[in-house]
């Protein structure tokens, strides 16, 4: 019970050739154009589309002549459009600067302290070549201080990868998650309801997979941070920013080249590089007018913290790709997980309302009945792990049942809405966008906050750099080179979770054919699996 | 002053071989400011007679003795009065060979101003055609994406070489301001693209530059970050009209883009070496004078693809590395370093590069004032241990005679 079938939707890449050129100009064109953003001479992208397929154009794409002339066509509206953005400030009327204004120039603005927008800052501030530099971050909520680390777990949690953790590391955030709590799990176990492929995820030296750790945790120990380098990093909450002004990209005569930001009770800051980091409705990118290519799944997501029947080892994070969405079990303590279960509106607003009986059966039945399986997908299946146990008789997945639960943590269920974002450029001169500004992805491979983690790893290498030679911060030059590192590997990411999640949203036979046969050989295929673990860990 | 020879007599049958040679060359001088280039281009005769001094390695300087010597058309000449017992204080070096007169001469700092004063400051480095060049293109500096984008774009190498070669002369430099504490020169800062940067990375920075219209721009821009404005000073003049206020003060002077574009390389040179502390560096990066460089950084980059303004370069006017080199030994700046650099125009990133007939970098030392200690001590020494053998002996005959 899917609303609507996946050929409804655009899909990112191409399956069939015509209708969908449009998206393909746009898709190539958000690779493409932004790597290629400074040299918008409609020839010099044409020739280079030919040239440069692998920049992530999808292969079998219809002429790169065609392609070229799109991404151009797209190019020029949009640096047209840029142009005539970048003179505006929405939200500000008086948005031309007299020299007579001494406010602090701030090196960095933050804008927005979620999990990305804190840990953005307190990257900054422990970076050694910002030592003398001044940094902002603004947060519209007030202050969460959290004396004690409260009995109940919070529903809403994380899946952190080890490059994740390794960030968080760097700056000391991780030692006290680890004073609090985290729980690390060491294998996935991702199969389908249709059939009986599935496919396990381990390390062979039985090192961490991921960890699981709630946001709240989270949150506190990068606060705790922030509070420990303040001489560096100032914190303003309960702070909104309400309009943006952006400089001429050509220094005019007297016009200031900063940013200036005004705030909801009408101070004003200047600054030369604005970080956005306020999540998937972000005002910087609106107000910067950066197309973002967005739709909303007709999803969403149930999250709830669950206790378990009996206590276990609980080091295995569980998902099952159902027809109406997948459902993942996360582990947080020998007897509690977390669940998030992505199903249509209307399933989801029943879960969120229903008796907690009724809830914890409804989540036993979705992990192991086997109601959705048919014959023929099932003797097809049968049919592979026969050929693939003959060529490689050693390992043997035998599908194994998660724990069961037992009950469900008064007023631990809620839910929100899904859906796919991602902006066509991450950078502006004095301005970058991260995490769920720039990209917001499905949560059913748990790489929504590790992408956000990525982008901060990567563009505080490249301030940090810049730093070191003496640039301005704000310069296009590295900030380019943070969006052409992000990109590829956003867009990637992006693209399969969503090829997967239409994949998996549907009952056809040929489609779950395709994928039960698909799932056992990326199974049964070590290297490629390595990979997978590989891409998604950094 | 640096054209102008210094005799040093301790030898007559030195003083008639100079002297001859002297009005020789004096006679076939030539002269004006924007052929000299092109002599020193074509002979690659080196401008000789400086007082420069180096303990380690001996400085030769050749002058072939049919050659041309150049000299700048205000150039005094002068003796220095050398009373002989002053003679111990002066390091003198003596190259001698059949057919080259090399002369060497240390000075100490007391005799400095005097030399300076002497020293004709009429701008006799800078080309008023170049200046007009400068002039057209005074506002569009700080475009990055516009004419001036390889120089912005060649921030990225020679930042990091400048920032580099200083931090080794340092034991520990503080994080986030690794050059404070550094007093440097910018000579020819153009709109101050190279200035800023130093500036941010914690040095304080005089930056000139004889187009007043770069300068007002490049104060423009500085006047918006409150910590530029306070480390950046910027001047609209010459080399040669700073040299006496300031001689003996910069840890650093970069000629980044300059050298190809002065009328008198040696005296420009000589400047350099006279506002340099003792140890401190010279920085220049500049183009190289080769067939390639003339197809590539005049014909290709001017006219065809118009990454260089036209007329920016001529070609005579370039140094190659080891005219480069050889005027900088001659003038007591002793070269560390000179790489190749590239710039590729389609990705517009600059490289550094094994191949120095395009661009490329130097970086040159002053000579340290303790380096001159050493033969000093080593001839009071000398002298010392002469009369404490004089004494000895007397000591001994009086003993003699008492007994």
């Amino acid at each position: 019970m899917y609303d609507s079938p996946p050929f409804m939707q655009p899909p990112i890449l191409p399956a069939q050739g015509g209708k969908n050129r449009f998206l393909i100009g746009l898709f190539s064109s958000h690779v493409l154009v932004p790597v290629l953003r400074w040299r918008l001479k409609l020839q010099v992208i044409g020739g280079l589309c030919s040239g440069s397929a692998s920049s992530g154009g999808p292969s079998g794409a219809p002429s790169a002549a065609q392609l070229g002339t799109m991404a151009a066509r797209l190019a020029v509206s949009r640096w047209v459009a840029a142009r005539a953005a970048a003179r505006r400030g929405p939200l500000v009327s008086c948005w031309r600067w007299s020299s007579a204004v001494a406010d602090t120039v701030y090196d960095v603005v933050v804008s927005g302290g979620g999990l990305v927008g804190a840990a953005m800052a307190c990257a900054l501030g422990y970076d050694v070549h910002f030592c003398d530099k001044k940094i902002l971050l603004l947060e519209v909520g007030p202050k969460k201080v959290l004396e004690k680390l409260p009995e109940t777990y919070s529903n809403r949690v994380s899946s952190i990868s080890p490059g994740s953790a390794t960030l968080l590391s760097s700056f000391g955030a991780w030692d006290h998650i680890c004073n609090m709590r985290y729980r690390a799990f060491r294998r996935m176990q991702v199969w389908d309801a249709c059939s009986e492929a599935l496919i396990v995820f381990d390390k062979d030296n039985l090192d961490d997979m991921g960890y699981i750790v709630e946001n709240d945790v989270i949150m506190h120990a990068l606060t705790k941070q922030l509070e420990a380098v303040s001489d560096r990093v100032t914190v303003l909450y309960r702070s909104k920013a309400v309009g943006y002004t952006w400089p001429y990209s050509f220094p005019m005569a007297d016009s200031s080249p900063w940013v200036q930001i005004t705030l909801g009770d009408g101070s004003t800051l200047q600054t030369k590089l604005l970080i956005g980091a306020d999540g998937h409705n972000s005002g910087v990118r609106q107000a910067a007018g950066i197309q973002n290519v967005s739709w909303n799944y007709d999803q969403s997501a149930v999250v709830a913290t669950l206790h378990l029947s009996e206590a276990t080892e609980n080091n295995v994070a569980w998902q099952r790709f159902l027809p109406s969405g997948p459902i993942a079990l996360l582990p947080l303590s020998d007897t509690l997980s977390s669940l998030v279960w992505s199903t249509s509106h209307e399933h989801a607003a029943e879960l969120v309302s229903m008796d907690e009986e009724k809830f914890v059966d409804a989540i036993n039945s979705a992990f192991w009945s086997d109601v959705n399986h048919t014959d023929f997908i099932d003797s097809a299946g049968t049919m592979l792990h026969y050929a693939i146990a003959f060529l490689k008789p050693t390992k043997v997945s035998a599908r194994q049942l998660p724990p069961s639960v037992a009950r469900v943590d008064a007023k631990s269920r809620a839910l929100f809405p899904l859906g796919l974002g991602h902006a066509a450029e991450y950078v502006r001169p004095r301005l970058a966008l991260i995490g769920d500004a720039a990209h917001r992805v499905h949560p059913l491979a748990g790489q929504g906050v590790n992408m956000g983690f990525g982008d901060i790893s990567s563009l505080v290498h490249h301030l940090s750099t810049a730093a070191f030679n003496g640039k301005d911060l704000g310069s296009m030059s590295h900030l380019t080179g943070y969006e052409t590192d992000r990109q590829r590997h956003n867009t990637a990411l992006l693209a399969a979770t969503d090829v997967l999640k239409r994949l998996y949203s549907t009952n056809a036979t040929p489609l779950v054919l395709l994928r039960t046969w698909g799932l056992q050989a990326t199974n049964a295929v070590s290297p490629l699996k390595e990979q997978i673990m590989a891409f998604a860990s950094k | 002053m640096w054209g102008s020879r210094k005799l040093i007599s301790s030898g007559s049958r030195f003083l008639g071989v100079r002297r001859s040679g002297c009005r020789v060359a004096q006679a076939d001088c030539p002269r004006s400011t924007a052929s000299a280039g092109l002599e020193i281009g074509k002979s690659k005769i080196l401008c000789l007679v400086r007082a420069h001094f180096r303990v380690r390695r001996w400085n030769f300087v050749a002058v072939p003795s049919h050659g041309r010597r150049v000299y700048s058309e205000n150039q005094l000449s002068w003796t220095l009065p050398i009373k002989p017992w002053i003679f111990s204080e002066y390091r003198i070096m003596w190259f001698k060979s059949c057919k080259m007169t090399f002369v060497c001469f240390n000075r100490m700092k007391s005799y400095r101003y005097p030399w300076t004063r002497l020293y004709s400051t009429s701008g006799t480095t800078v080309d008023s055609s170049e200046v007009k060049t400068f002039l057209a293109l005074a506002h569009r500096w700080w475009d990055e994406q516009g004419v001036y984008a390889p120089l912005h774009s060649m921030n990225d190498l020679r930042v990091p070489f400048i920032r580099d070669n200083l931090l080794k002369t340092v034991a520990n430099h503080q994080p986030g301001k690794p050059l404070s504490g550094m007093k440097i020169l910018d000579v020819g800062c153009g709109g101050g693209l190279l200035t800023e940067p130093l500036g941010r990375l914690g040095a304080s920075v005089i930056g000139i530059d004889p187009v007043a219209e770069n300068i007002e721009t490049a104060q423009r821009h500085k006047s918006f970050d409150p910590v530029l404005d306070k480390r950046i000073e910027y001047r609209a003049c010459a080399l040669e009209e700073i040299v006496e206020e300031t001689a003996e003060t910069f840890d650093a002077v970069i000629a980044s883009e300059v050298v190809e574009h002065v009328t008198d390389l040696e005296t420009f040179i000589q400047c350099c070496w006279q506002v340099l502390k003792p140890g401190a560096s010279l920085f220049i990066t500049t183009i190289n004078k080769t067939q390639l460089s003339y197809a590539l950084g005049i014909v290709f980059a001017e006219q065809i693809a118009g990454i260089v303004p036209k007329g920016t370069h001529t070609w005579e006017k370039f140094v190659s590395p080891e005219m480069l080199e050889s005027i900088l030994e001659s003038n007591g700046l002793s070269v560390q370093t000179v790489a190749g650099m590239f710039y590729n125009p389609f990705s517009r990133y600059w490289h550094w590069s094994e191949n120095t007939s395009l661009n490329y970098a130097a970086h040159a030392v002053k000579s340290g004032a303790q380096e001159h200690q050493v033969p000093a001590e080593s001839v009071l020494k000398e002298e010392t241990e002469e009369l404490q053998a004089t004494a000895s002996t007397i000591a001994g005959v009086r003993e003699e005679v008492k007994k």
